[in-house]
């Protein structure tokens, strides 16, 4: 599949964004976290960055970003309707928790539970964005268990990376707890994504051209001539593939960044003083952001979809160039 | 509305392909183009059509392949286009209410004025069969003709889709599907008609007749495929029989 750059932005950041929001409601749940303006400021303004210049970005890709409202609609079948309104939704207790922390200092009682609504709503929209890729049945590499298990966890490790500098600046004592919590989420989301590519990397030889255009009796079925000499949106859009030595590459690459930057917060939460660990703890953040961005781009990269069957390529092939 | 139909359509229109006449000449997604361009699906765009590196916007391509091996192999032409399913989860994935199965005539079609263009329909069909519209921003698809199949101006035997009406050789059927006594649904039967990957759970509503079974020196059929001389008995089962000695 084609890795659009706006979408893979729009899921990495409103990710992220979402993230902070769920831990942010956990913790205040949880009492970890005092009614600090500044820190409220600081982590609410983050945020709501991160959440809406994503959904901003994902209108990009729109034919049509002016009638994007209307994408909130098909809420009863679409799944991306859900995400918007998920979305949408998600922004109400959000600015109430955000105005009551920030303005009014207060962040306990009845403003701990809105704050929990925020992070229910945060983890819904989530769901949501990877249940439109996990629910795509010509996308076997999608269509599958692992995926929406894997943007939660990225949502809420990258979101936590983010939160740390945050506590650490204002020298807030949830620092340690928010370090551990970015790398256990962290280990997690990237333990999953390794489960996740050797399930891709078994699922091979899943449906043949033969198949596909039902004429296994007549024995193996070649593409002689395509339908057209030139390319077209079908090939564009669904034919993208990513050689299998450079997709090694990239995974071996987005790992050791992403793990870079969870050892970063580990000897920044043990080892060294107050100025060395705000360093490593925003280096953390550009690392993980790197990670993140290679991780999301080859999971549109490396996944094929039925329809270049009729083109004449295997689904579960994996080994062009 | 992108939810389905709650009843049943009261008709399956669609497509009966015959793999075994198709002679691929493409003269179907010419006509379909040259009706489409101009009709109330169009305009079908294209980019750079009279440059080097053409391409645009076709709601039929038809492809050919190379079956089986050796002296045994043959070529198959194989149009492809919209199969207007019974679970086009094209429609349901659809987040604005453009995409829409219509519970008449259970024809897909899209509403250019309310598509946003993000595309994710094309990457819900299994089939390719729909096509983003880049100059328009819209997903436009094939349409079964339906300005043309209604259209009381039209002589009535001409009121089919214009890549049937066109097609030289006889390979491409329409009708109801829905209807056992249609002549498409007695054609599936009889010729052991198929839908495409059935296994998604789509239920394509166009149907695919396979190539008809090759005699070898020895006279017997090699490959039988589904459905094969189903419709011969009596005095032309013994032409059938004697003939192929």
């Amino acid at each position: 599949m084609h890795p659009a750059y706006s979408v893979i932005f729009f899921t990495t950041s409103s990710g992220a964004g979402y993230g902070m929001l769920g831990l942010l409601g956990g913790l205040t749940l949880a009492g970890r976290l005092p009614p600090n303006s500044v820190f409220g400021l600081l982590a609410f303004g983050l945020a709501l960055f991160l959440i809406t210049a994503g959904l901003l970005s994902s209108t990009l890709h729109l034919g049509h970003p002016e009638r994007a409202w209307r994408a909130l609609s098909q809420w009863r079948s679409s799944w991306l309707a859900r995400e918007g309104v998920a979305a949408v939704v998600t922004y109400a207790p959000t600015m109430a928790a955000a105005v009551a922390w920030v303005i009014l200092g207060r962040n306990t009682g009845a403003w701990g539970l809105v704050a929990a609504g925020m992070a229910l709503g945060a983890a819904i929209t989530v769901v949501c964005t990877g249940m439109i890729y996990a629910s795509l049945k010509p996308i076997p590499r999608w269509n599958n268990g692992w995926v929406v298990p894997i943007y939660l966890a990225f949502s809420l490790a990258t979101g936590s990376v983010c939160l740390v500098p945050v506590t650490r600046l204002l020298g807030l004592e949830v620092f340690h707890l928010t370090v551990w919590i970015a790398v256990i989420s962290g280990a997690i989301a990237w333990g999953l994504k390794l489960g996740y590519w050797r399930h891709i990397d078994r699922a091979r030889g899943l449906m043949t051209v033969a198949r596909a255009v039902g004429m296994e009796h007549l024995g193996e079925v070649r593409q002689l001539e395509g339908p057209h000499s030139g390319a077209n949106f079908v090939m564009r859009e669904m034919g993208y593939r990513v050689a299998r030595k450079h997709a090694r590459k990239l995974r071996r690459i987005g790992l050791t960044v992403g793990g870079g930057a969870i050892i970063m917060l580990i000897v920044a939460a043990l080892f060294v003083g107050p100025v060395v660990d705000l360093g490593l703890s925003i280096l953390a953040v550009f690392a993980t952001a790197t990670a993140i961005f290679i991780e999301r781009w080859l999971f549109f990269a490396e996944a094929e979809h039925s329809a270049m069957l009729y083109y004449g390529q295997g689904l579960g092939q994996n080994d062009a160039g | 509305m992108t939810s389905l139909p709650t009843t049943p359509p009261e008709k399956k229109l669609g497509l009966v392909i015959d793999l075994d006449i198709c002679v691929g000449c493409h003269a179907c997604a010419v006509n379909c183009k040259e009706w489409n361009t101009g009709g109330e699906a169009g305009p079908l765009t294209d980019k750079d059509p009279y440059g080097a590196d053409p391409e645009g916007v076709w709601f039929n391509r038809v492809h050919t392949y190379e079956a089986g091996s050796g002296a045994d192999s043959r070529t198959v032409y194989f149009p492809r286009s919209c199969l207007h399913c019974e679970e086009p989860a094209c429609v349901t994935v659809c987040p604005s209410g453009a995409s829409y199965k219509r519970d008449t005539d259970g024809i897909v079609l899209v509403n250019y004025d309310t598509c946003i263009g993000c595309k994710l329909c094309s990457w819900a069909c299994p089939y390719g069969a729909r096509e983003y519209d880049q100059a328009e921003g819209v997903m436009k698809k094939c349409t079964l003709c339906v300005d043309r199949i209604y259209d009381e101006e039209i002589e009535e035997g001409r009121r089919v889709p214009a890549c049937v009406s066109t097609c030289p050789a006889g390979a491409r059927h329409f009708g109801d599907l829905g209807d056992p006594g249609s002549d498409v649904s007695k054609l599936v039967a009889g010729r052991g008609g198929y839908e495409l990957m059935p296994e998604l759970g789509y239920k394509p509503v166009n149907r695919y007749l396979p190539p008809r079974a090759r005699k070898t020196e020895a006279g017997a059929a090699n490959d039988a495929g589904p459905g094969q001389g189903a419709e011969l008995s009596g005095f032309l089962a013994w032409v059938d029989r004697t003939l192929s000695r």
